[in-house]
């Protein structure tokens, strides 16, 4: 087991170019809009003194790589500069707000599991079936409706003519938390469904024309429990690598979600941030987002080689 | 999921899904048919949008606001008294153009990327590969985002937002279909023949590889229009006045509760297009590679 592990050096070390090139273009973003940095970062309304002292501070009179350096050398003591409107570090406000993007996102990750394996399941029993037809067209139309306008049909249905979920909002304590996410991760899971079902309807297709399933059938196995020990098992192995880069993207859908129903989470910060022009802040919850991103597809490899002990990172170059 | 990488899996299972079909004529394909004849009434609309609207989209009329559908208005009025089936037949214009137009750019600029990568290979595939990653790094939506507020609102900071995100997608397909390719005996033997690798790669490998791109293409176009819609509703997209669908659905959400179609309609007719955009693109996948595959 551990030996299969020690791709792990050699993998964060191909991230490091990767992070560092995230980094440059979040760093040039200030670069390139018109106008001053100091006063992008600061707004108009900052005095002179205050715009002449971030000037000295950022380097701004500086060669652009001495300025790079000193990006990455506030990014090293984790300073993101302050928000405009808020007054307080980046930092903070993005920490605060991560807890509830990254809830939702895990709340729709599992529920996506809910709608999808299941439905995949049912697609490719009999491929070009009735149920696969169904569930195809689902994942066709699925993937055709914009999330936000998703979100807005559960809010009229759920909340609105059954009156069964909050319109919006976050509750204040655990079971809240639930009960007021329940709507926004559905939209979320039924955004990222059809990628899910046509992944693990394809990979479900192959391992039921496997050996080891004929085996099992003929050993008596059949139906749910044939499906749930034999066929998930293997065919989830290389939906996990598509839902493990999915889940950084998901919190880009996220942000959109976040506006129709009103959380606190890094996508309304940075939509607000965005009316507002608070630059720090759209720059520090961008590069936030971006690292996290570069994070997750690790993680992604790590978990996809403890499920499957026939994955070696270390013994072959990856494409 | 409307994100590159969403597609691009979804794309890149498909594909792994593809079976020989038999040839049979483009009438005879049905997903191909009802995509041209969505799509086709959709162009319709937009271009006859002068003529087919029963008033102008942004003619106001605060004695007439916020109407249910009547004989007069069949989508009733929104809250500045405007026409909504007006409005929706004139946003067919704007979505339909900034959908489709949107992915020239990243096609032809991460094609080339990706060609040149995949060909050449060494150290620079290794460059342009860790470029590729770092823009993939970014979510669609954060990066299109943070783009349109540096580069200010408007048509063309859209383009400009849209084809830095998503021309990594189009670099991928293209330098794997050229890495297997290049190992082909024709490109071998255009290379022994001593043509240029310039001429090699336009002329030879060019018109193999870009059919997978162009079947790409069309669900990024389906990602573009959901792209259009979506900066609409968070009020980052076109300026109003302008009749777009997804600023459409922001002002429709305003008064769900009264006038529940204005939310409603403009999003079924964005399904519909997506729809018809995604039958277009299988259609043109069963034309473009049919017998390329074991």
């Amino acid at each position: 087991m551990s030996s299969r592990l020690n791709f792990i050096p050699a993998r964060l070390l191909q991230a490091i170019p990767v992070v560092f090139g995230v980094t440059l273009l979040v760093f040039f973003m200030a670069h390139l809009l018109p106008g001053d940095p100091a006063i992008a970062m600061l707004g108009d309304k900052a005095t002179e003194e205050r715009i002449a002292a971030l000037r000295t501070q950022l380097g701004l009179d500086q060669p652009i790589w001495v300025q790079y350096g000193i990006f990455l050398a506030h990014l090293g003591q984790a300073n993101l500069g302050d928000s405009l409107t808020y007054g307080r570090p980046v930092t903070e406000l993005v920490l605060r707000a991560v807890p509830v993007t990254l809830s939702l996102v895990l709340f729709a990750l599992v529920l996506s599991m809910v709608i999808g394996i299941p439905l995949a399941g049912l697609a490719a029993t009999r491929p070009n079936g009735v149920n696969d037809l169904a569930v195809r067209t689902y994942t066709l139309v699925g993937q055709g409706m914009p999330q936000f306008w998703v979100g807005i049909m559960l809010i009229l249905f759920l909340s609105l003519k059954l009156r069964l979920f909050p319109v919006g909002g976050y509750g204040s304590n655990i079971t809240d938390h639930v009960y007021y996410l329940f709507v926004p991760a559905l939209t979320l899971a039924i955004a990222l469904s059809p990628t899910l079902i046509r992944s693990l309807r394809s990979s479900t297709i192959n391992v039921l024309g496997s050996e080891y399933i004929a085996t099992a059938r003929s050993k008596g196995s059949g139906g749910v429990a044939l499906f749930r020990q034999h066929v998930l098992r293997n065919a989830i192995i290389p939906t996990v690598s598509i839902l493990g880069v999915n889940l950084g993207y998901l919190m880009g859908g996220s942000i959109i979600i976040e506006k129709v129903f009103a959380l606190p989470g890094l996508g309304s910060l940075m939509l607000n941030a965005i009316f507002s022009r608070d630059f720090p802040t759209i720059q520090g919850v961008t590069l936030f987002v971006a690292l996290f991103v570069v994070l997750i597809g690790i993680l992604t490899d790590v978990v996809y080689t403890l499920l499957d002990p026939r994955v070696n990172f270390g013994s072959k170059e990856r494409e | 999921m409307t994100t590159p990488t969403a597609v691009l899996a979804g794309y890149q299972a498909k594909r792994r899904a593809v079976r020989p079909r038999s040839r049979k004529p483009w009438y005879k394909n049905g997903s191909l048919v009802a995509g041209m004849t969505i799509v086709g009434l959709l162009v319709l609309m937009a271009v006859l949008a002068p003529v087919i609207a029963p008033y102008d989209p942004i003619q106001q009329d605060l004695t007439a606001t916020l109407q249910s559908p009547s004989a007069a208005h069949w989508l009733g009025t929104d809250k500045f008294g405007r026409d909504v089936l007006s409005r929706l037949i004139w946003g067919a214009r704007v979505n339909l153009r900034i959908g489709f137009l949107a992915v020239l750019i990243p096609f032809v600029f991460g094609s080339v990327l990706g060609g040149i990568a995949g060909y050449f290979g060494g150290w620079i595939d290794a460059i342009i590969m860790r470029i590729v990653d770092v823009f993939f790094a970014f979510p669609f939506y954060v990066m299109v985002i943070a783009l349109v507020f540096i580069l200010g609102a408007g048509e063309a900071s859209i383009y400009l937002a849209i084809a830095a995100v998503s021309w990594v997608s189009y670099a991928k397909i293209v330098r794997g279909e050229v890495l297997v390719a290049k190992k082909q005996d024709y490109v071998v033997g255009a290379r022994l023949g001593g043509m240029s690798h310039t001429r090699v790669l336009v002329r030879h490998i060019g018109p193999n590889v870009l059919s997978q791109a162009i079947i790409y293409g069309m669900s990024d176009i389906v990602m573009d229009i959901m792209a259009v819609v979506t900066l609409g509703y968070l009020g980052l997209g076109i300026a109003p006045p302008t009749a777009e669908w997804g600023s459409m659905i922001l002002d429709g959400q305003e008064f769900i509760t009264t006038l529940w179609q204005q939310a409603t309609i403009p999003g079924l007719i964005v399904v519909v297009t997506s729809l018809g955009v995604s039958w277009l693109g299988d259609g043109l996948s069963d034309l473009l590679s049919p017998d390329r595959r074991k």
